[in-house]
């Protein structure tokens, strides 16, 4: 197995289990700064003990998201030194950026989230949960302003030449907001919110199923309905975007997303097809005409460049992409139907007779979370042969002193810990879970730690 | 408008200071890490893990941004360590991702199996962590073979060298010294009076470690002398970190916990500071033509304008962070207290 096939597949399996947990973390924060607002409005108990609830949800989820983000920056060193050296002018900033503005305030305040409900007041700790739901919602900004650059490079020069080449930063600003950046952020940020949203209404209706934590299950549905409700809307609107931005810089992405082998006036969109690329076309395919050509471009007969436009070697994987991409798109579909049917009953007030929403609604919490996955394969295996979009190829930015044994190696250490670890939250979640909120002041099953009852016991023999 | 080598020179100023930070704040949880197996019972465990609960995450936080700053000051250095220390660096990483699971998971079940494999864990995590960040750096100080495109060009076991194991070895004692100060001032009753001791142990070790170390650099690592040769007056660093370790038995004798620990963090950062100043300008040396082969700061910084860029976000960020970073350390000041919210 060559270096450039392992690096990539190294890179895509701890990029793909990192990005499970980050987008809980964002999403959740965004849930946990609403229950605390109302909590602070109406002081109403129950919305402290929901607050308490998410915040020992998100701990979990953002200790593992550290613990697999730094992998990441530091894989930029290992396998990729030679795009780390090509971009480190441009990307370095935003990373440096991330490390002093994100990370720094969603780590810092974390301590007060969780260790602090006792030794601040109230206004101080719903401060603390506004500064981790701010630095969780940096760190995407500047993370998806990097990716960004990669896919649409802008405010930068080139010097030096074969392997002395660098991309240069001329304008900061330029670099930041270049043409893909702001849509795409809010692309990703809505996917976050999203899969806050559903891993909520996924616990709530679990309760509301087992009949247990009734109050606390139908406040945190309401919310999380909400939530869902609009970011639903709101993501299929940005998505619409972001779709315009990738025919306008990237079009042999969009191609092979819908499997346009021939650039054409009055492009149909496919429903429904079996991409075929050995024969250059889509069997089986239902399609809508002209639709693509107004979804992408926004004219019913503008040209959509095809796959033709770029020589074959360079195509990405049509027939995956393709497939992939509608995943995600059917993922949405899943998401929207089931915020709709979900507001519509809750409204009526019937939503606990119908069984067989809530068990749908248990099952959801995957649907934003392959969408997530599906929507990043997109984007970053769309981009091949590129890993800076038409400046630098991916193999040429592999590190030059690492061999295929060493990243062998790593791929084996990371997919055994990540195996571990993905078991653990699962199982650790699932603890969590069970327990469920705190119903009393001094409840035994507590399911942060677990350790009350022991204090109590040793409180008398031990001052500790 | 400040020349681009002055720039540099100020940028790499603020990695070292991130890297002192990070020595300094991970350097004591690190400590705890290794010393707290020693803890006699499951409750003591307990006090001394929820010394640094709230706050390890953070300070793992120095490290990931001081990676970051390297990469972006300095891209061909971040490049040519990272790949070339291919094999620690995976490690490092392993060693980062045991740590932070173990610290969270032991405490969520009573077992005793569970806890005391989590334990030994979060043992591995912090010895594998402090070792190896003590072993790269003693292979900056020797150097390593590079080409003149800037690639490491050796092997594996071009970095194993007896005196970048003995580097690993002094970074491992040092932050068990640093831990078991950090715990006294942490500590009350019997616990700290047990932990007393350790703490003796601890120092008598490190300063071992840092007797032969310091004679090893001297005999075995002569260019690390050139820059103190030209200038004397940077001894005053050597002098300092003497007189500070010196002072930390005695405060310690005298119940001065906080001020031994002011003297420990004093010798974290006159050692990265004589570490920074041996190898000035280089970052990696190369073994093989240290004149021209040589990594410095001035022949890999990004541009500039980059670095420009990068002073403007660090002057609207650094007293951001240093604000709340202190706001959060006097909110969990004092002694250890278990509560429902405890690891």
């Amino acid at each position: 197995m060559d270096v450039l096939f392992l690096a990539r597949f190294q890179f895509a399996l701890t990029i793909m289990f990192h990005y499970i947990f980050p987008v809980l973390s964002i999403g959740l924060s965004l849930i946990m700064v609403i229950i605390e607002g109302i909590y602070l409005k109406t002081r109403d108990p129950i919305y402290l003990r929901m607050a308490q609830f998410w915040t020992r949800v998100f701990a979990l989820t953002f200790a593992i998201g550290v613990a697999t983000g730094i992998v990441m920056q530091f894989e930029f060193g290992t396998n990729w030194a030679t795009y780390s050296r090509y971009v480190g002018d441009i990307f370095g900033s935003a990373l440096a950026a991330e490390g002093v503005f994100a990370f720094f305030l969603e780590s810092g305040f974390l301590a007060l989230l969780i260790f602090g409900w006792d030794r601040v007041g109230p206004k101080t700790h719903f401060f603390a949960t506004v500064m981790v739901s701010l630095g969780a919602h940096f760190s995407a900004i500047w993370i998806v302003v990097a990716n960004s650059w990669m896919q649409t490079p802008a405010g930068y020069t080139v010097v030096g030449e074969g392997m002395d080449a660098r991309a240069m930063i001329t304008d900061f600003w330029v670099m930041v907001f270049n043409p893909s950046s702001t849509i795409r952020l809010t692309h990703v940020i809505i996917g976050c919110w999203l899969a806050g949203a559903f891993l909520v209404i996924s616990v709530s209706a679990y309760y509301l199923l087992k009949r247990r934590h009734l109050e606390f299950a139908r406040n945190s549905m309401r919310i999380a309905l909400l939530v869902a409700f609009f970011a639903t809307i709101l993501q299929v609107m940005s998505g619409d975007s972001s779709g315009k931005v990738v025919a306008k810089y990237q079009a042999p992405k969009l191609a092979a997303l819908e499997g346009v082998f021939e650039t054409q006036s009055g492009a149909p969109m496919t429903i429904f097809g079996i991409v075929n690329t050995k024969e250059k076309r889509i069997d089986y395919a239902i399609q809508i005409p002209n639709l693509l050509s107004y979804l992408a471009i926004g004219d019913f007969n503008a040209e959509v460049k095809g796959l033709d436009q770029v020589p074959p070697e360079d195509w990405p994987n049509t027939a995956a992409l393709f497939n992939i991409y509608r995943i995600m798109i059917g993922m949405w579909a899943l998401m929207f139907a089931l915020s709709i049917i979900g507001m519509y009953l809750w409204r009526k007030g019937t939503l606990e007779q119908y069984p067989w929403v809530l068990r749908f609604m248990v099952l959801s919490v995957v649907f934003p979370q392959i969408a997530n996955e599906t929507g990043w394969y997109c984007a970053e295996t769309g981009r091949y042969p590129w890993i800076v979009y038409n400046l630098l190829r991916m193999s040429e930015g592999l590190s030059k002193a690492v061999t295929a044994n060493q990243v062998l190696g790593s791929i084996i250490m990371f997919g055994f810990l990540y195996v571990i670890l993905f078991f653990l939250f699962i199982y650790l979640l699932n603890e969590k879970i069970k327990h469920g909120p705190r119903e009393e002041e001094y409840d035994a099953s507590t399911p942060y730690h677990g350790l009350q009852h022991l204090i109590k016991e040793t409180a008398h023999v031990n001052p500790l | 408008m400040l020349t681009l080598s002055s720039l540099a020179f100020g940028w790499f100023t603020i990695f070292v200071i991130l890297l002192i930070g990070y020595a300094i704040l991970d350097g004591f949880d690190l400590g705890v890490g290794l010393l707290h197996l020693f803890a006699r019972e499951d409750n003591e465990r307990r006090v001394l893990l929820n010394s640094i609960g709230p706050v390890w995450d953070g300070n793992e936080v120095w490290l990931v941004t001081a990676a970051g700053s390297l990469l972006a000051g300095f891209p061909d250095i971040y490049a040519t360590m990272l790949s070339g220390f291919y094999i620690p660096v995976m490690a490092l990483l392993a060693g980062l991702i045991l740590r932070a699971v173990a610290i969270e998971f032991r405490s969520k079940e009573k077992m005793k199996w569970w806890r005391w494999m989590w334990d030994i864990t979060f043992f591995i995590g912090s010895f594998m962590i402090s070792f190896i960040l003590g072993w790269v750096l003693g292979n900056l100080i020797r150097g390593i073979p590079l080409d003149d495109h800037k690639e490491f060009i050796g092997t594996f076991s071009d970095l194993i060298h007896p005196y970048t194991l003995l580097v690993g070895i002094l970074t491992v004692s040092l932050f068990m010294m640093h831990g078991s100060i950090y715990l006294l001032m942490k500590t009350e009753g019997e616990l700290h009076d047990h932990l007393r001791g350790r703490a003796t142990g601890s120092i008598i070790f490190y300063i071992i470690m840092y007797a032969v170390t310091t004679m090893a650099t001297l005999i075995f690592m002569p260019h690390m002398l050139d820059a103190f040769r030209q200038r004397p007056e940077f001894f005053i660093f050597a002098i300092i970190n003497l007189l500070a370790i010196a002072n930390i038995p005695r405060e310690i004798n005298k119940g001065r916990d906080g001020r031994a620990f002011i003297c420990s963090c004093v010798n974290i950062l006159c050692l990265l500071g004589l570490y920074a100043i041996g190898t000035y300008p280089n970052v990696i040396r190369a073994t093989n033509d240290p004149k021209i082969l040589s990594l410095t700061i001035f022949n890999s910084s990004a541009s500039e304008k980059t670095l420009q860029i990068l002073f403007l976000i660090a002057f609207i960020g650094i007293p951001l962070v240093l604000s709340y970073t202190i706001a959060i350390y006097y909110i969990f000041r004092g002694k250890v207290k278990i509560d429902s919210y405890s690891y």
